[in-house]
């Protein structure tokens, strides 16, 4: 039977869509899941989508986190399933404390959207094991507060503990601190990344198809047990 | 009732571009000498009685700031 990740969507979720044709793509089942209910219908991994939850009040997935949905989320992340944030998915995440840092306004005072080269820095957690760490991959990037911040101590750690999962390659697009791009916890089973993998997993619509090892790799995370 | 008033600054290391962009749009109103510019948030809570400083230091660190960039300070009125 086929693994089922579950997408959530938030009111305000914009790239649930494309996170479930991308999960699908990688050949598991994906799965529905909506924010005001807090049943995770029993799936194996979930994926927090891109957007702007909640209009982005009060700070980027700051409403979010206190959805019923987020609730059984970070209880299972805890647990360890794979939890995976793009964009807005990787600020709920943040607020959640599921991962250290805040992501605040780009320093360029733009919302950027291009496509964009990232190094996969580290190959063993639950969403990049199908990488190899310094794998250089392409895929989109749109965000305004994209900017990857914590203090000094917290940065160190990620960086000794291997938990940088991507950097950003050529051009820093929004200030992130030591071109961070995205993080994981100290188990692996929970990432976050600010650029989009899952708009890129087809050729005829996205850069490349780069994106789609992050999806595999959870189908194999979830297999390996 | 009581009003808790809450206000949210960026904590001072943080870069503040909406600050920055204000501070760039006073100079193009003409206004001279102004070195910096930060944008924060207030929060003005109605309650019936105000909740002891646990309680309003718990909402304002859980809820209304993200104590990772920001700083922010509580205080009570009419009470």
């Amino acid at each position: 039977m086929a693994a089922r990740i579950g997408v959530v969507t938030f009111p305000g979720s914009l790239d649930d869509r494309d996170a479930r044709r991308a999960v699908a793509a990688a050949g598991a089942e994906p799965v529905a899941l909506w924010h005001d209910t807090p049943s995770l219908s029993g799936v194996d991994a979930v994926v927090l989508p891109g957007g702007f939850s909640y209009g982005d009040y009060l700070r980027c997935g700051a409403i979010a986190r206190f959805s019923p949905v987020m609730e059984s989320v970070i209880d299972a992340a805890h647990g360890g399933m794979p939890v995976l944030g793009i964009c807005n998915g990787f600020q709920i995440l943040c607020e959640s404390h599921l991962l250290p840092g805040a992501l605040i306004r780009n320093d360029v005072r733009r919302f950027v959207c291009r496509d964009q080269w990232l190094r996969v820095e580290n190959d063993r957690t639950a969403w990049t094991c199908h990488y190899e760490a310094g794998d250089e991959i392409l895929v989109p990037l749109k965000n305004g507060e994209g900017g990857y911040v914590a203090d000094e101590r917290t940065l160190d750690m990620l960086e000794s503990e291997g938990r940088v999962v991507a950097r950003y390659l050529h051009d820093n697009p929004n200030g992130s601190y030591r071109d961070i791009a995205g993080i994981t916890n100290d188990t692996g089973n929970v990432v976050g990344l600010m650029p989009h993998p899952e708009h890129a997993v087809e050729p005829l619509t996205g850069p490349s198809t780069d994106g789609l090892g992050f999806f595999t790799s959870a189908l194999a995370a979830l297999v390996r047990g | 009732m009581a009003r808790v008033v809450v206000d949210v600054m960026l904590k001072p290391e943080i870069l503040d571009p909406q600050g920055q962009a204000v501070q760039g749009a006073l100079t193009r109103l003409g206004v001279a000498g102004v070195a910096s510019v930060r944008q924060g948030k207030r929060f003005e809570i109605e309650v019936e009685s105000a909740p002891d400083a646990a309680e309003l230091d718990r909402i304002a660190s859980t809820l209304l700031a993200n104590t990772v960039i920001e700083d922010y300070t509580v205080h009570v009125e009419g009470r």
